[in-house]
């Protein structure tokens, strides 16, 4: 009997010292497949690491960002590692708010990183987040309502191609559109799509000097081209379709194109969930010959709160799920096809990758197309495609988003939605010390 | 005649009475019926006929843990509705039963809490959490959840005690009752209904709370609201699974709600027909 306490007290004393030396990182993340796959393969990382233990906080990507803004703001603590987008890195690392990467391993090789997406995520040539999944924008299309339409894609189309081949390709008795945009708003919905169409047309947010650019001529153009493309060749109720909703209605096979994120690509080719699977074709996002493709930048990255208490530990998770070594294992657990793409050039050097991801160039050369540095023709004093970096942008991209909203819902002209427009950016430019 | 019309109206009011519930019902029966349906069913527009597929309640179950959650919104809404309890019926009593010139104003100025937007007092209250260690702790969380409803659960009680005529309490005095006695054997039990429904609204909203429960914890505290945001999905159909999540999370208090209607009803109906 005292034999049997001795040892039942032995035993816990040692689960407890164990249990000491645990660290448990916590980790912010948004619910997407990538993620949720990461979540299942994460024994590779902690068999290797026993004394780190994982837990998981997965919030919708608003609340995500509400959550990590006001924990990393007022160094709450409660985060080890957070899941945030190119759009906050900029503006974080700049606040002090996100320790810089460096001990991110001997064998992590950090040049292996897609330069177009690395350098989003690097201040003063600090490397502020590890990237872990990222995508641009491109066309969608079908390619059999293309040959039926008498039209063969381009790799590289026009907006005019597009418009002609949507005006073409739409059959409403049939209840197909011939294109489905974004139209929802929200700086992360139709503003995201706008802004990157926006410079093909030649037009940006703000001139060097911060003054707003919605009254010049580029702006009124590239609004008009998209309410009246809409209009003869968009689905009803577009201003309230978002990525989601447009998905939907291309897997039922109730679009002829869709210009969105290229991670749609692999939900749209999965014969599980989409009717048109073996139909879809790829092509760059589209230009008007001004020398700049729509096409966007956006990569969901690791980064590291400077509140937290485990620095060194976090790094190390950062390090295992961007690394080459991850790749690997998502390949040999579920297939090359679910490996997260957009982040390593040796990815797409691989043959099985390319051969499993029949999209995989065109992910990449959209990729290696945008330039958040120069995004539009004219010079611009911001960095970002489809956003600016600066903190005003999501309150700004928001209200302009429900203006160009209405205006395609036809609640008001595109006059005065871009007059309106002028107005609300001007205010914040000047209240925010931009303007002045 | 006047049987007739007495039948008609009584067809009538029932045929309304069961309007207005399935209108109130309608959200919750239309989640359960999205919660039934593929990802592709979900998104495509209004239909009342599901494929009756339950992989979306195995796909919940298995990339989550449910039961975790769920504890944590048992314990939340229990300890905070005990500890509003606590509070409230001594300050609902004295407010009922020996007023002041002042009493109204305390009232008023409890409710004039409930008035401002829980957003606008997000970070003074994440700073202290954070200064006092609270944040992702049931401690913390059962204070925060007591104190939102602690207005609502006095009033609510306020309003039920005026309901008892003080002169059967004057009577018990007479009869030389104690404070206690008085409390005990003449004034709770009359009370009861009151508390019983009192205690299960604010169960309710305390399950219900997802504001804060949602911002001021990340794993170890966070109940069945956080377990539902869990689901929603920025790239990818998520409407089915997010529907299948809230109806796990909403089942026990429905199922609670459904066996204590008699009690909430009586409970809110109480003193109104005299």
């Amino acid at each position: 009997m005292n034999l049997k306490a001795i040892l039942l007290g032995a035993c816990s004393a040692a689960v407890l010292a164990g249990m000491a030396h645990a660290e448990t990182l916590t980790i912010a993340t948004v619910n997407n497949g990538d993620m949720v796959r990461m979540q299942k393969l994460t024994d590779d990382f902690t068999k290797a690491n026993p004394d780190i233990q994982l837990q998981w906080v997965t919030l919708e990507e608003n609340v995500l960002r509400e959550r990590v803004t006001t924990d990393v703001a007022t160094k709450g603590g409660q985060y080890d590692i957070m899941t945030i987008g190119t759009y906050e890195v900029p503006i974080w690392a700049k606040q002090g708010w996100l320790l810089p990467l460096d001990n991110l391993g001997a064998d992590y090789d950090v040049d292996d990183l897609l330069p177009a997406i690395r350098s989003g995520l690097t201040m003063d040539g600090k490397l502020y987040a590890a990237p872990f999944y990222g995508e641009s924008s491109m066309v969608m299309y079908r390619k059999d309502l293309m040959e039926k339409a008498g039209l063969k894609m381009p790799d590289a189309p026009t907006w005019d191609f597009i418009a002609d081949a949507a005006r073409k390709m739409t059959d409403r008795s049939a209840g197909i559109n011939g294109i489905c945009l974004r139209g929802k708003a929200g700086w992360g919905e139709n503003i995201a799509f706008l802004t990157a169409t926006s410079n093909a047309f030649g037009a940006r947010w703000f001139d060097e000097n911060w003054k707003p650019q919605f009254d010049q001529p580029e702006w009124k153009k590239t609004l008009d081209f998209y309410v009246q493309l809409m209009k003869d060749a968009g689905p009803p109720g577009a201003s309230s379709n978002g990525f989601n909703e447009n998905l939907a209605l291309f897997q039922q096979g109730k679009c002829g194109m869709w210009i969105d994120a290229t991670v749609a690509a692999s939900f749209v080719t999965d014969p599980k969930s989409s009717t048109v699977a073996d139909k879809v074709g790829f092509a760059l996002a589209p230009d008007t010959g001004l020398g700049k493709r729509g096409n966007w930048l956006w990569a969901w990255n690791l980064a590291i709160p400077a509140g937290t208490q485990k620095a060194a530990a976090a790094e190390k998770f950062v390090s295992w799920a961007t690394s080459k070594h991850y790749l690997d294992l998502v390949a040999e657990k579920e297939g090359w096809a679910n490996v997260p793409p957009g982040t390593r050039t040796s990815l797409y050097k691989n043959e099985n990758y390319l051969k499993a991801a029949p999209f995989a160039k065109m992910t990449l050369d959209s990729i290696n197309a945008a330039d958040p540095k120069n995004p539009s023709v004219k010079p611009v004093p911001y960095v970002g495609v489809q956003f600016v970096a600066i903190p005003e942008f999501q309150g700004l991209g928001t209200t302009v988003g429900q203006l160009f909203s209405a205006a395609l819902a036809g609640q008001m002209s595109v006059d005065d939605a871009l007059a309106q427009a002028q107005g609300v950016a001007s205010r914040e430019m000047q209240r925010g010390g931009y303007m002045k | 005649m006047a049987r007739a019309v007495s039948t008609r109206r009584k067809v009538v009011f029932t045929i309304l009475a069961w309007s207005v519930a399935l209108l109130l019902f309608f959200p919750i029966l239309y989640t359960v019926i999205t919660s039934v349906k593929t990802e592709g069913e979900a998104i495509s527009g209004f239909s009342l006929i599901p494929s009756f597929t339950f992989e979306n309640y195995v796909e919940v179950q298995t990339q989550r843990d449910y039961w975790r959650p769920f504890t944590n919104s048992v314990v939340l809404s229990l300890l905070s509705t005990f500890v509003a309890l606590v509070i409230a019926v001594p300050a609902a009593w004295a407010m009922a039963f020996s007023p002041t010139p002042r009493t109204k104003d305390i009232l008023m100025w409890m409710l004039s809490t409930k008035m401002m937007p829980a957003v606008a007092v997000l970070v003074p209250i994440y700073l202290l959490f954070r200064d006092w260690g609270l944040l992702d702790t049931r401690t913390g969380l059962t204070f925060m959840l007591t104190m939102i409803n602690l207005p609502i659960v006095v009033w609510m009680l306020y309003t039920y005690f005026r309901e008892i005529p003080g002169e059967i309490l004057e009577a018990a005095r007479m009869d030389g009752a104690t404070l206690w006695g008085e409390i005990a054997y003449v004034l709770t039990p009359m009370a009861i209904p009151g508390i019983a429904s009192t205690m299960l609204l604010n169960i309710i909203l305390a399950w219900n709370e997802s504001f804060w429960t949602i911002r001021l914890t990340t794993t170890n505290s966070a109940p069945l609201t956080a377990f539902i945001a869990s689901f929603s999905s920025p790239q990818g159909l998520f409407w089915a699974k997010l529907s299948a999540a809230s109806t796990l999370a909403i089942a026990p208090i429905l199922i609670m709600g459904w066996f204590s209607q008699k009690q909430l009803v009586r409970g809110l109906t109480f003193g109104a027909v005299k």
